[in-house]
């Protein structure tokens, strides 16, 4: 396994040319040996590495570059000609732009309400499925998983149906209990957007936690019962600590994608006038480039949302690595 | 004495029972929470408009399922026969596709050793949190600057591209193929490439399946790339063509059936690949819960 490397800096891609040519010293073939892996290597990634620089690395890269110009002839590919360089003035427009930060403030407020709601939901109903006295439990688990093979446009849809007076058995329910609510009312929408994404994604996050809990050592939990720990002192100080890293994972994963908020928005857009078109930071970086062909404040808002999305991503792993390492420390 | 026997066990047991019930019932509750809008669609596919806007989809009469089905192909001259046929063309091409690129970049992630290996990896890491609008524009400019703008090309390349299959492959790769197999078949004299396609690949199949499904939902899902890249109504995969349908519908509301059957045929790929899958997917999710 300790083969002396003596690797060129770059990896070679011809594969054809790493065909072994009859060797007579064992360095040679060593070496030959390395150069035929290092080629399978290549040609195993090149694929992948083709579409990464394609339709990931260039377009970050001209997201970038366009925030620092403006162009007033959309439409003409992405050559630099009828462009001037404005610095940070599209950053500016961006952040000093009511409608945007008013987007940002929706998404912030999206997210307090539905990241700890899809957490401790779905984590909770992982613990109660784990704990074994629920009936029919992989029946209850298909489901509650049920709701994930619905598209997000679809879960909208279905939603909003059921949010729109007339159509909905619910408020007509409610109406014969004298209750009234509009659900898309200024302050209600945004806990309805909550609702279907809550709806969609809860059964498939209580699906990894309760993979995760499947793989926690029976022994562990049967010495905190024979300890005289009750089923909700092992479900909360024995069984969560175990299954941390994938309540972190979820967090992150549910944080990133919370920050893309587009769809469910933009469908109700069509139906309440309290969801504007710039009603979210997408939003906002969709209507910028293809209704108001601004491209520049497009490309600011979004390398603003990236800078977020990161910076957030970022501070997530800080922490609980900081937790982590406390927790040791503690021990 | 022996009176007071009984009432201890109850005693005991009673809390336990009543922590049973309830641990039933808020599981039971969860349960109708997910399951009865999805019941609702399935009633409400079945119900022509006048029952449809009396919000009674729960009585027996205005059953029109199949008038509504015959609507839903009729609408717009057929075009959503032609919205399904390209979501699947999208979904399920480009999910094999991708999976397959994806898997065999993790493979190597992970059996391999070369220069600077996880700092690209860190990259393919990164990839996986940068949303999907902050690419859409630049997409949108380089496809018009090549002319694949509202072509198929426009949305089938972007969807091949899934970083978070790469992570899986590799994970996958360290749990399913032992380093000793590909010693075994280096010294036999096979290749590297060949190793890969007749041996390892083989053992990857559960990581190739649940990658798969994990791209097919997403690509199946896809929503936002298309409504950039497309203008063209025959290129539509279902998603988009159910939005512009159901803004239709605000203004005539002859659309709302149509939204809601087409709603639900377009639940049942997915529904079909999960049940028909189930074993791959769940030990997916636990190598990516786990690890």
């Amino acid at each position: 396994m300790t083969t002396p490397v003596t690797t060129p800096a770059s990896a070679p891609v011809n594969v054809s040319a790493a065909a072994p040519a009859p060797t007579t010293s064992p360095r040679t073939a060593r070496k030959s040996a390395r150069r035929r892996e290092l080629g399978a290597a290549g040609a195993l990634m090149t694929p992948f590495f083709i579409l990464l620089v394609t339709v990931f690395l260039i377009p970050v890269a001209t997201a970038v570059w366009l925030s620092f110009f403006s162009d007033d002839q959309p439409g003409l590919g992405f050559g630099p000609e009828r462009t001037v360089f404005v610095g940070l003035r599209s950053y500016t427009a961006v952040l000093t732009d009511p409608t945007f930060l008013s987007g940002l403030g929706a998404v912030v407020l999206y997210c307090v309400i539905y990241i700890p709601l899809m957490v401790i939901g779905a984590l909770a109903l992982a613990l109660l499925l784990d704990s074994g006295v629920v009936r029919l439990r992989s029946w209850a688990q298909l489901g509650l998983f049920l709701p994930h093979a619905v598209p997000g446009i679809i879960a909208a849809v279905i939603w909003l149906y059921l949010y729109t007076p007339g159509l909905s058995p619910v408020i007509d329910l409610l109406g014969k209990a004298d209750i009234t609510i509009d659900f898309l009312g200024v302050h209600t929408v945004v806990p309805s957007i909550v609702n279907i994404a809550l709806w969609s994604n809860l059964g498939y996050n209580m699906v990894v936690f309760y993979a995760a809990l499947q793989a926690v050592p029976r022994e562990v939990i049967e010495a905190s019962v024979v300890d005289g720990a009750g089923p909700v002192r092992t479900a909360l100080q024995i069984k969560t600590p175990l299954v941390r890293s994938s309540v972190v994972m979820v967090a992150m994963f549910t944080l990133i994608f919370a920050l893309q908020l587009f769809t469910e928005p933009m469908l109700l857009s069509q139906s309440t006038p309290m969801i504007s078109s710039r009603f979210s930071p997408s939003m906002y970086i969709y209507d910028a480039a293809f209704t108001r062909n601004n491209y520049g404040l497009a490309a600011a808002a979004s390398v603003v949302l990236l800078v977020c999305t990161i910076a957030l991503s970022y501070g997530v792993t800080r922490w609980t690595n900081r937790s982590d390492a406390a927790e040791e420390d503690a021990r | 004495m022996s009176a007071t026997a009984p009432t201890r066990t109850a005693a005991v047991l009673r809390p336990r029972l009543l922590g049973r019930s309830v641990v039933n019932l808020v599981v039971g509750i969860s349960v109708l929470y997910t399951l009865l809008p999805v019941l609702w669609l399935v009633l409400a596919a079945s119900k022509d408009r006048d029952a449809l806007f009396g919000s009674d989809v729960l009585s027996l009469d205005h059953f029109s399922f199949a008038q509504n089905l015959k609507d839903l192909f009729a609408t717009d001259g057929g075009l959503y026969t032609r919205w399904y046929g390209n979501s699947l063309l999208y979904a399920v091409l480009g999910a094999g596709l991708g999976a397959l690129i994806s898997i065999a970049c993790g493979y190597a992630f992970d059996k391999y050793r070369f220069a600077h290996k996880e700092k690209l990896f860190g990259l393919v890491l990164a990839a996986v949190m940068v949303p999907q609008t902050v690419l859409a524009l630049p997409l949108y400019l380089m496809a018009s600057g090549t002319g694949l703008v509202n072509t198929f090309w426009s949305v089938f390349i972007p969807v091949l591209f899934n970083p978070f299959g790469v992570y899986l492959g590799r994970i996958f790769s360290q749990g399913y193929v032992p380093n000793e197999v590909l010693e075994a078949a280096r010294v036999d004299g096979a290749g590297e490439l060949t190793t890969y396609f007749r041996v390892a690949m083989r053992m990857l199949g559960p990581g190739l399946v649940t990658v798969f499904l994990f791209q097919l939902t997403a690509i199946w899902n896809n929503f936002f790339l298309p409504m950039v890249m497309l203008s063209d109504q025959d290129l539509y995969p279902v998603s988009l063509g159910l939005y512009t349908w159901n803004s239709a519908a605000t203004v005539s509301p002859e659309y709302y059936p149509v939204v809601i059957m087409g709603s639900l045929l377009a639940v049942l790929p997915l529904i079909l690949a999960f049940a028909l899958l189930q074993r791959f997917w769940k030990s997916g999710l636990t190598a990516g819960a786990v690890k």
